[in-house]
């Protein structure tokens, strides 16, 4: 019981794909301006994770070595269709605005990482629950980014207005930046820095440190 | 002729895929440390583009679309659905027929590019790429330029963010923002400025 509770939420926090294991930040950059598209996005990389994970560990020991990343790729693939298919019959206006990044769940990192780091050497519950998991750690990340980004931004949440516009008879001032793409990565740096700070074990080590000043001498 | 040097200008700078659509982040934050892996990284990546792009063209024109399939008596076919998979199965193959042909032919390039080769078939600014040229209808030539251009944009912007990282190691990062955190901040400001690009009309 334990080992479940680790594999679901280790990688929420102590593990985090995005900010520890520089996983999946193509799509945590772009879709987070607004936060109903983001957790569309979230949803969907969390099932496809999980369930990738889940059907490569169900094959794992009839995969040939040398062909895996294929085989990979094509059930990830294959899930993937099925969710742009079922967003553009039921959600279409939202999978308009997603445009191009469903398709590139394919290859988002985590969901590859996850396959080939986990799933291959896993039985397929555990791989089942460490997709989700992996999956939550990413939508933690974009749903907090999405959260500051809409509500400054546009001063609306899930398109329902928190602060009162200037320019609708209100007081909040919005901060157009926010909205652009440039946004989005010094919210994760912050975020980054953040978790960071509360867990110093997952601090890296600078390349190079500065010697410290040495006063010059007098009369040598 | 115009019209496709501003396309190639547009796909640079305007809509470059790095920093204004974050596509192919992991390897871009991942390979930028040192500025001989970026520049051999961001070559591999152009020579990809531009030869996947107009490949998934003509797989889309003339096997994928609504009706493309007319000329194998089959009118009514819609096969577009299967593009992921076959976009990426592309890619993939593509990816290993280059490796397999410049460790033939050319073994310098093929030494230089070393890891790199396999890793951009996940990268995803050659799927994206292959995406946006679907989405926003380019015929064959449009494509040719589009993918040499977003090749060279994403190996500009990879670079570039090399060399800043060079000379970031002289600077008294908090401890906290160490290597990651002050990645992104910067990336995000190499952003703001490539930004300024934007609304020019060539």
């Amino acid at each position: 019981m334990e080992t479940v509770k680790e594999t679901l939420t280790g990688p929420i926090f102590r593990n985090n794909p995005i900010a520890l294991q520089i996983l999946g930040i193509c799509s945590a950059l772009a879709v987070t301006s607004s936060l109903q598209v983001t957790l569309v996005m979230c949803v969907a990389l969390t099932l496809v994770t999980a369930f990738s994970s889940f059907f490569v560990s169900t094959i794992r020991n009839h995969i040939p070595g040398s062909i895996r990343i294929i085989v990979q790729m094509v059930i990830i693939a294959s899930l993937v269709i099925v969710v742009d298919q079922f967003l553009k019959a039921y959600a279409y206006a939202i999978s308009k605005q997603l445009s191009v990044f469903v398709g590139l769940i394919i290859t988002n990192c985590i969901v590859m990482g996850r396959a080939e780091a986990f799933a291959m050497k896993n039985p397929p519950v555990a791989s089942f629950l460490d997709g989700i998991g992996n999956g939550l750690g990413y939508s933690v990340v974009l749903i907090s980014v999405a959260v500051v980004r809409e509500l400054f931004g546009a001063g609306k949440l899930m398109g329902i207005e928190i602060l009162p516009l200037v320019t609708e008879g209100g007081w909040y001032n919005p901060n157009g930046l926010l909205l652009l793409p440039p946004s989005a990565f010094f919210l994760i740096g912050m975020f980054i820095w953040a978790l960071r700070s509360v867990r110093k074990e997952q601090l890296e080590k600078p390349d190079y440190t500065l010697a410290r000043h040495q006063p010059a001498r007098e009369g040598v | 002729m115009e019209y496709y040097l501003s396309l190639f200008i547009r796909s640079i700078f305007i809509d470059n895929m790095a920093l204004a659509f974050f596509l192919g982040m992991c390897t871009f934050l991942a390979i930028s440390k040192k500025i001989q892996a970026a520049l051999g990284l961001g070559i591999a990546v152009t020579v990809v583009l531009a030869i996947t792009v107009p490949v998934n063209n003509l797989i889309y024109t003339y096997l994928l679309a609504d009706g493309a399939l007319a000329w194998a008596g089959l009118p009514d076919l819609n096969l577009s659905f299967l593009g992921l998979l076959s976009y990426i199965g592309v890619i993939a193959a593509l990816v290993q027929i280059l490796e397999m042909f410049l460790d033939k032919f050319v073994p310098a390039l093929y030494n230089a590019l070393g890891v790199f080769l396999p890793l951009i078939t996940v990268n995803c600014a050659i799927l994206g790429a292959s995406l946006f040229m679907v989405e926003r209808d380019y015929n064959f030539a449009e494509s040719v330029v589009f993918g040499a251009g977003s090749g060279v944009g994403w190996a500009l912007a990879i670079v570039a963010l090399a060399g800043i990282r060079e000379k970031l190691k002289y600077s008294d990062v908090p401890d906290g923002l160490q290597g990651l955190g002050i990645t992104f901040i910067t990336v995000g400001l190499m952003s703001l400025g490539f930004m300024s690009f934007g609304g020019i009309d060539i």
